[in-house]
């Protein structure tokens, strides 16, 4: 092979790897995926925001609904919701902390046991919302309820759909989300803080309530919040276990059942007899869940760059 | 070696005492705070032995029950081909609520598993900074639209839009479910599969690139088998979430069960049956054990399927952690 038909050839390579059209057609199609994923969020966004802001008053917020749910406001499914998550956070966040520093702190992580309940957390978060809800019928209404009810000699107080079945519901199936924040959590406490502090003398749970809990406060904050995000947007798990098609009155005892605006959504845009005339509210309700849930999902996002940029310094 | 004699403590003064009893409180404070930290951890466990107990609890009537099996007893539920639990003979047949559940998941991962793949490729791979950092926050915006507002999006305005390009008879129907719910899973199968492909070590890029190859092949041939186990782990787990999301198929299928291939029709799911139904039901009665037995099967698909994810995120960790 003489010397120029060498050059020949590996140029001829050259131009082979600098004019890779497919490569360059296939780069241009994942950014198309992207830009398709972002543009179906912009639309729903804009859509939603387009025909909602215009209901979403003082009003709105602060009114029953009237008419059929034809007019009037939504106050008792922001309410319901409100009470919802509020017991679903002080049911939620002791235990899922808890477990958290049991898993970080204190298990041995390749123990059986360890791994158990690491099997269960994971599990757990990919059961389907509706199974939480036949759970919490099954389990919190037709048998814990029922055989308190029986207990305490009354008629049927507790083995009914109620807030706190909900509540207890939704909890449940948040439990790994803060499970798996507050480890995540414990995680940016430096090892020096933990030794530090036992090599002065403190106890264990002395560290962790005065050294570990403190710092790691930011990230149980945030998984918190994402809970209470993710539990007011749940439908499925409170269909049978508390929410209510609509209520004249607000609920004023955990055993009373409630309307929640996730529901509300649900019961407009599928039983309503008027959809044009409920449209207006509907969009109204679509908008204050939306705004609800993203206000919650921002504050816990920026909790936890922040608490992730703390990290990242350390190392 | 002289052996000391043994002489007794000298009595403890008050100060003393007030010592021991100070240790052994905080011991005890100790061991208590230890159990109770345990009993929560074990809560996890206890609450997934708990869903299990009690879901199959109400579907065994359908196995042994004699009054139960006498209308929807297993052979019965396979054999009949209509699911029609309201009527003089109540018909109880599971075909229609699987076909239409499959057919709801299959359009559901065809238009997903592209769209979160490749945009996952995209930015872990192609995508300038600024531009990565505009798009996780789109994804995330994503993930946290609740499914309720996807079912309303998509009953309300895309079924229409729909109809009007494809001119399906029935407005809502398998494509309209299917393609609100690869909006819900979209966020899933991102971000498990970006995660796995910002974990494979830049060194395997670099060789890559070294030996002459382009961007894309670098991407297709190197980065993307190397997070194999990832990508397909993220693509199991939207497919459990497909397979268990009620809101959005309650809303935006229709909800007739109609047994065929055509996507175009519309479709009743498993979980979208148990959701409409189960507030109508009497407690104990044969539809009552027939929506827990659909719960059950739904409870057992997600949970192998994530089983299976779960074995695949390990053996991502395995694979990049030895490289």
């Amino acid at each position: 092979m003489t010397a120029d038909a060498l050059t020949g050839r590996l140029s001829r390579i050259d131009k082979a790897r600098s004019y890779d059209w497919t490569g360059l057609a296939c780069t241009a199609l994942t950014a198309f995926a992207a830009l398709l994923v972002v543009l179906m969020v912009a639309v729903i966004m804009g859509n939603i925001a387009f025909f909602g802001w215009r209901t979403v008053t003082w009003e709105f917020l602060t009114a029953t609904p009237r008419e059929g749910m034809t007019a009037g406001g939504i106050f008792p499914a922001i309410f319901g919701t409100v009470a919802l998550v509020l017991l679903m956070v002080v049911a939620l966040v002791p235990f899922g902390v808890g477990a958290a520093i049991y898993l970080h702190e204190y298990a041995r992580p390749d123990a059986w046991y360890t791994r158990a309940v690491r099997f269960s957390v994971n599990n757990l978060a990919g059961v389907p919302s509706i199974v939480f809800g036949l759970f919490g019928l099954g389990f919190f209404i037709q048998f814990l309820g029922r055989h308190m009810d029986r207990a305490l000699g009354l008629d049927v107080v507790w083995g009914q759909p109620a807030l706190m079945w909900a509540a207890l519901t939704l909890a449940l199936l948040n439990l790994p989300v803060v499970i798996v924040t507050a480890e995540e959590a414990l995680r940016t406490v430096p090892r020096e803080a933990r030794e530090a502090s036992l090599a002065l003398g403190a106890t264990r749970w002395q560290t962790i309530r005065y050294v570990l809990l403190p710092q790691a406060l930011p990230g149980i904050l945030t998984g918190a919040i994402l809970s209470v995000s993710r539990g007011a947007g749940e439908v499925a798990p409170i269909l049978f276990t508390g929410a209510a098609y609509f209520l004249p009155y607000l609920p004023q005892s955990p055993t009373d059942q409630f309307m929640e605006l996730g529901y509300h959504i649900f019961v407009l845009s599928t039983q309503s007899p008027d959809v044009d005339a409920t449209k207006p509210i509907l969009y109204g309700t679509v908008l204050v869940l939306l705004l609800l849930t993203f206000l919650l999902n921002l504050t816990a996002i920026l909790l936890r760059s922040r608490m992730r940029a703390r990290l990242a310094g350390r190392q | 070696m002289t052996v000391l004699p043994a002489v007794a403590p000298p009595p403890l003064d008050h100060a003393g005492r007030a010592a021991v009893t100070r240790r052994r409180v905080l011991w005890l404070r100790e061991s208590v705070t230890t159990l109770l930290l345990r009993a929560c951890a074990f809560s996890a466990v206890a609450g997934l032995l708990l869903i299990m107990v009690f879901v199959f609890r109400e579907a065994l009537p359908v196995l042994f029950d004699p009054e139960t099996r006498h209308e929807v007893g297993v052979s019965r539920i396979f054999a009949t081909p209509l699911w029609q639990p309201v009527g003089n003979v109540p018909k109880y047949g599971l075909v229609p609520l699987v076909v239409g559940t499959l057919k709801v998941v299959l359009v559901a991962m065809a238009v997903a598993v592209p769209l979160g793949v490749l945009s996952a490729v995209f930015a872990s791979e192609f995508a300038p900074q600024r531009i990565r950092e505009a798009l996780k926050p789109a994804i995330e915006i994503l993930a946290g639209i609740p499914s309720v507002v996807l079912g309303f999006f998509a009953l309300i305005v895309m079924a229409s839009w729909l109809q009007a390009v494809t001119g399906s008879p029935s407005r809502l129907n398998a494509v309209n479910a299917g393609i609100a719910l690869a909006l819900g899973i979209v966020p899933t199968i991102f971000s498990v599969s970006e995660d796995a492909l910002r974990a494979v070590p830049r060194s395997f890029r670099e060789a890559s690139l070294a030996l002459g190859a382009s961007p894309w092949q670098t991407a297709w041939h190197v980065t993307l088998p190397a997070a194999g186990a990832g990508v397909a782990a993220g693509i199991l787990l939207g497919l459990a979430r497909a397979v268990g999301e009620t809101m959005i198929v309650l809303m935006a299928s229709g909800n007739a069960a109609i047994t065929s291939a055509d996507v175009f029709d519309s479709v009743r799911t498993l979980s979208a049956t148990i959701a409409a139904e189960m507030a109508e039901v009497v407690v104990g009665s044969p539809h009552y054990a027939a929506l827990f037995f659909l719960g059950a099967i739904l409870f057992v698909t997600t949970f192998l399927i994530n089983v299976v994810a779960g074995v695949f995120v390990e053996r991502l960790r395995r694979r990049l952690a030895g490289a």
